[in-house]
């Protein structure tokens, strides 16, 4: 399993897959927005979603942990 | 004449206008969010009050509260800064409900040029020349196919309610086009609360000119010559420079003369500015204009010895203008650096602690700063912590102080972009002029 965290704190402005998708390594998998500016978050790994631990609009922490993919 | 202010921003611009309240004797009063409660300016401030948490959206943008604060503080005036509420005619409108002065144009002025479409369209009226484009909004994709091949690519995609850069893009062709129309729309509709875009042709190897105006209520409008703000990183501006010596003098006096007369007709009045994209052949266009004081304003004071935020002050106070045209003269060669909390290379926003702070100093060195040691650089708001401002005989005199002070200025614990400023400065192209809007993407 892979987790996927926050690479700055910031606000969580979107997720943008969903439980059970399939990601390919370096897709977007959430946009975190911090200080005015909208920050990509991609998958290190291919996998499939299992679960987010977030919810858009969430104020998340530097190394928090958005979705974990399997 | 206004006797008490209440300054509705924060960080280095609520610092600058505290100082210059201070020099008129007018009392202030600081509001601030708790993401900036040990904020340097909110000790400058004869009184501060907390807005409550961090988000803009219950600070800085809420509205009652700030009014109700401006209400029982007695406070007959209210300074919006830049950014949060200075455009917001909304907000302008509710002031003069509750007969608080707002420090800037009227309400239908912020509307009008708010509105980038509706904005070209009127200043096409009063004189300007505009890039070709668009003149009604464009909601969805077909659209912009359409009138896109109409002007020609590249264009330049921009949200109509848009501004700092965001929801900005260039588009080589139709495929790009196909592809990212409806991301912006949405990016736009969630940043400004509505979706319309508009299409411009790109103008290559432009210069980004700009003129600053001044308008009183008695129909007096001066301009205190331009800035040339060609520097930027992602369609924000990184360093700013007055005045714009690669232009020819011809076409600055023309330029400031049309901004006048385009600003006097459309009744705008206190401090504003006009941008313009000027060509190589020196064709300038209309880009828009913003209706507030601009972060840049220092340079445009170093070099005419005039200080903006007074003159914002008096004009709202109901004063005549303090200079006629023919009394604004300039000297010599400014420079402003602006200091980002990020990464100079990627551009990515940098929050953090920082653990050692020395200011440089020095003849003609200013800084405008928002931050201290120890200070929270917080993931809330926009990542510019100061702006480094330097004074020159010449312009050459000016890079070589603005090269020292920058090596000067030590910021640790966060990235901030001063290596990639120390760059910029050493950088063969950027001393010898020959630069547009594209030089940082195309130098680094």
């Amino acid at each position: 399993m892979n987790e996927i965290k926050a690479s700055m704190a910031g606000n969580m402005w979107k997720i943008v897959v969903a439980v059970g998708d399939k990601v390919e390594a370096g897709e977007d998998v959430a946009i975190l927005e911090s200080m005015k500016m909208e920050i990509p978050i991609s998958a290190e790994q291919p996998g499939t979603v299992k679960e987010i631990k977030v919810n858009e609009g969430d104020f998340i922490n530097e190394g928090d942990v958005i979705l974990t993919i399997e | 004449m206004i006797k008490k202010i209440l300054i509705a921003n924060r960080g280095e611009i609520a610092a600058r206008i505290i100082r210059t309240c201070k020099k008129m004797q007018i009392a202030t009063v600081a509001v601030y969010s708790e993401a900036d409660k040990d904020a340097p300016y909110i000790h400058m401030a004869d009184e501060s009050y907390l807005l409550g948490p961090p988000p803009v959206k219950d600070s800085y943008l809420h509205v009652d509260k700030i009014l109700d604060i401006a209400t029982t503080t007695q406070a007959d005036a209210i300074h919006p800064g830049y950014g949060f509420m200075s455009e917001n005619s909304t907000f302008a409108k509710k002031c003069e409900e509750k007969e608080i002065i707002f420090i800037g144009p009227t309400a239908k002025i912020l509307e009008q040029m708010g509105d980038k479409i509706t904005a070209r369209n009127v200043m096409q009226d009063a004189g300007l020349p505009i890039i070709p484009g668009t003149t009604e909004v464009i909601v969805n994709t077909d659209e912009a196919i359409k009138k896109a091949k109409e002007i020609g690519y590249p264009i330049m995609l921009k949200a109509s309610l848009g501004g700092g850069g965001i929801g900005m893009q260039i588009v080589q062709d139709e495929a790009e086009l196909m592809k990212v129309f409806m991301n912006h729309s949405k990016r736009a509709e969630t940043f400004f609360g509505d979706g319309s875009m508009f299409i411009e042709r790109v103008l290559e190897n432009a210069r980004h000119i700009e003129i600053q105006l001044l308008a009183d209520t008695y129909g007096n409008v001066i301009h205190l010559f331009e800035r040339d703000c060609s520097i930027q990183r992602r369609n924000q501006k990184v360093v700013e420079e007055a005045p714009a010596i690669f232009v020819s003098e011809k076409t600055r006096l023309k330029m400031g003369e049309l901004a006048v007369r385009a600003a006097r007709e459309i009744g705008y009045t206190n401090a504003g500015t006009i941008e313009f994209l000027v060509d190589e052949q020196e064709n300038f266009y209309f880009l828009e204009m913003n209706t507030r004081i601009q972060v840049e304003h220092p340079i445009t004071e170093e070099i005419t010895g005039i200080d903006i935020i007074e003159e914002q002050i008096r004009i709202a106070s109901g004063k005549p203008l303090t200079y006629k045209q023919e009394e604004i003269q300039k000297q010599g060669h400014a420079i402003e650096a602006r200091i980002y909390a990020e990464d100079p290379e990627t551009f990515f926003p940098s929050p953090g602690t920082i653990t050692h702070y020395e200011e440089p100093s020095g003849d003609h060195i200013r800084l405008e700063a928002a931050v201290k040691n120890n200070s929270q650089v917080t993931p809330f708001y926009d990542p510019m912590i100061a702006k480094l401002i330097v004074y020159g005989k010449t312009r050459n005199e000016a890079i070589r102080r603005m090269q020292q002070a920058l090596e000067a200025y030590k910021v640790e614990g966060i990235k901030t972009n001063i290596p990639l400023l120390i760059h910029i400065m050493n950088n063969a192209t950027f001393n010898t002029g020959n630069i547009s809007t594209h030089f940082i993407n195309e130098q680094f």
